[in-house]
């Protein structure tokens, strides 16, 4: 993995201090074009890898980037799935079973699986989950997507409901079908990694909050800094500003000497902060991506 | 183990299912789950160890429980609160708590009488930013609070759609039930339960059998005036958003989930650590972690709290009592009956008479 990956929530109206900020980004990026002009920043700085949402405006860009191979030749995404609140309403609106059918292709196979609702809950499972994470790689045909990650409120879902054979489903599809690495996004590093082992998911791609001040580090701050010390997991940070709360190159500088952290994922809209990021990144974690 | 709290999660609908998650991982927690739906039911035994019950009273006289955590759609909470607190366990129950407030007195009534933790799932409450407000008013630093906002806005309903309980009034659906009960929740731990409400009006947007957007105005005794404005309707949002502002005689307070700002015309010994002019508090310092973080800290903070309070042998809930949540539906069935009639409900409320200002130089203010 490349040490610095760029984040996608400034896109979409994501921001963890102020609704007033957000809503000013989602406005300044309803155009594809700024959200590429941005990204071009970043990757004329040497940041190649776009850390995503299955957000449907990222198909949007992984079309120029499959439109101008020569200009993005080294771009890749990691893609982030599902995109959660697609989900969230489509639950409400067609209640649990009408949304996994509504997220289903209509070929064949799966149609006929969904009709009863017994093969849906035993047989098919595995499938069905399979069929999902198609369904939302479809975006990314012809791209690189070299690591492939579940989103934080699905994996800490299937955590808390004890479903934790998902996590084994999904790591033997992604490496079975796309060559990739399956990795796991999560708000509670050290209770996912014991979960993962169980699975037999050995030194797993992790990405959680790790940050100087323990900001949304839950299961606490000392557990994090044990699993990274023993070198079970390949972690990636994110929010290690803490939305803000620490200096760039305090935090940078706090991260650089943690063991087992491979990555560093963080999101930008301006020049100014993509390049602050990657010169501190170059300057203690090291310039070689 | 035995000496972990056996609580079973009743209802796996969106909110159930997560608060399932939670309490399931919960360190002093076992959690069992029940519900009628074979589907789901069929998913979690095939997938997870988890025991499902699909029968709520053959599961009360059956299990070894210490509580239950209801998260059924609104119209059953009465009946199956009931039927636990008859049965000496201390209750979760989702919001809105009861869709007769009568009910709701008379179960805040049955489980003080019975010293069980008692608890309804208004999560604002447990938002630091809301917190702050609330620390912010016990200060009286504000001054005297005459003008309110109260505000909820999110994308549910954009298009009309196949009802479910969540479209169906009389399951307790709707915007009011659903959405502006949360603002209302606050606005009643903030100032108690109105002492008027008039000029409210819900509109169905999209939906046949309920409403869509939700307006009202509330008044309380030497009080503010607060204009409610609720739309589920309104996909500008990402997900539900609340906000409240507050203007004093002292300055002006605005929160939501994200931050807490606060403009003092003077500082006050009363607050400390906010000084003249604005002053911005965010999630980040306002946040304590939980010990599983699924959807927000809030979620967590709700749970730990009920479950810590069982297991200190409390008699009584740290916040959102049924006492409390009985406030909202009251303040909920007054907004209905004056949107209904049109004519106001309640009392007008004594006006404070404007305290004479001390005398102070003439080149004071």
């Amino acid at each position: 993995m490349d040490k610095l990956l760029f984040g996608d929530n400034q896109f979409f109206g994501v921001n963890h201090m102020s609704e007033e900020k957000a809503r000013a980004q989602a406005m300044r990026f309803q155009r594809t074009d700024a959200i590429m002009e941005v990204l071009d920043v970043a990757y004329d700085v040497g940041i190649r890898t776009l850390m995503c949402t299955t957000h449907d405006r990222i198909s949007d860009v992984a079309d120029r980037v499959r439109a101008n191979p020569e200009r993005y030749r080294d771009f890749q995404f990691y893609p982030c799935m599902p995109y959660a609140h697609k989900y969230a309403n489509a639950v409400t609106e067609h209640g649990m079973l009408g949304a996994i059918r509504s997220f289903m292709p209509n070929d064949g196979l799966f149609a006929t699986a969904l009709a009863g609702t017994k093969a849906l809950a035993s047989k098919e499972m595995d499938g069905i989950a399979n069929a999902m994470v198609d369904m939302e790689m479809k975006m990314f045909t012809g791209t690189k997507t070299p690591v492939i990650f579940i989103q934080n409120v699905f994996t800490d879902l299937l955590i808390g409901l004890g479903f934790h054979r998902a996590f084994r489903i999904f790591h033997d599809h992604i490496q079975e079908k796309y060559g990739a690495e399956p990795a796991y996004i999560t708000m509670n590093m050290p209770m996912l990694l014991d979960v993962l082992e169980k699975q037999g998911i050995e030194r797993p791609i992790i990405c959680s909050n790790i940050n100087k001040i323990g900001f949304r580090m839950s299961g606490g701050y000392d557990a994090y800094l044990d699993a990274l010390e023993t070198g079970r997991v390949r972690a990636v940070a994110m929010s290690v500003y803490a939305s803000g709360a620490i200096p760039a190159d305090e935090a940078i500088h706090w991260i650089s000497e943690l063991p087992g952290v491979e990555s560093i994922v963080f999101g930008a809209s301006s020049a100014g902060n993509i390049r602050g990021t990657k010169a501190l990144v170059d300057k203690y974690i090291g310039k070689a991506q | 183990m035995t000496d972990k709290i056996n609580i079973a999660v009743v209802g796996l609908g969106k909110m159930g299912l997560s608060h399932f998650a939670m309490v399931n991982v919960h360190p002093m927690a076992n959690a069992v789950a029940c519900d009628g739906a074979r589907f789901i039911r069929e998913v979690l035994n095939k997938n997870t160890d988890v025991t499902i019950h699909s029968d709520y009273a053959e599961m009360l006289a059956t299990t070894d429980l210490d509580a239950v955590v209801i998260a059924t759609p609104s119209r059953q909470h009465a009946p199956m609160v009931s039927a636990a607190l008859d049965k000496g366990l201390h209750v979760f129950c989702e919001k809105p708590f009861c869709l007769d407030w009568q009910d709701s007195v008379r179960l805040a009534q049955t489980a003080k009488s019975k010293g069980v933790v008692s608890q309804v799932g208004y999560h604002y409450r447990y938002v630091g930013a809301f917190q702050e407000v609330k620390k912010i008013l016990d200060s009286g630093a504000l001054g005297n609070i005459s003008h309110v906002q109260a505000e909820a806005y999110g994308p549910v309903v954009l298009r009309p759609k196949r009802a479910t309980w969540r479209t169906d009034k009389a399951e307790g659906g709707g915007c009011l039930y659903d959405y502006a009960a949360h603002p209302l929740n606050l606005l009643n731990w903030y100032f108690g339960e109105p002492t008027q409400v008039s000029g409210s009006v819900l509109t169905r947007i999209f939906s046949e059998g309920t409403d869509d957007q939700v307006m009202s105005t509330l008044r309380w005794d030497n009080g503010p005036t607060a204009q409610l404005s609720v739309n589920w309707s309104d996909e500008s949002h990402r997900k539900m958003s609340t906000k409240i502002t507050m203007i004093g005689t002292n300055g002006r307070l605005f929160a939501d989930r994200q931050e807490c700002q606060l403009y003092l015309r003077s500082t006050d010994p009363a607050l400390q650590g906010y000084t003249k002019g604005w002053n911005v508090k965010y999630t980040t310092e306002l946040t304590d972690d939980a010990w599983f973080y699924l959807r927000g800290e809030e979620y967590s903070a709700q749970l730990d709290h009920f479950v810590t309070a069982i297991a200190q042998g409390k008699t009584a809930s740290f916040e959102n009592g049924f006492q409390s949540a009985a406030e909202t539906d009251k303040t909920m069935s007054m907004i209905l009956a004056n949107a209904d009639s049109g004519v106001p409900l309640g009392k007008p409320p004594t006006v404070s008479q404007p305290t004479p200002a001390k005398r102070r130089g003439w080149f004071r203010r």
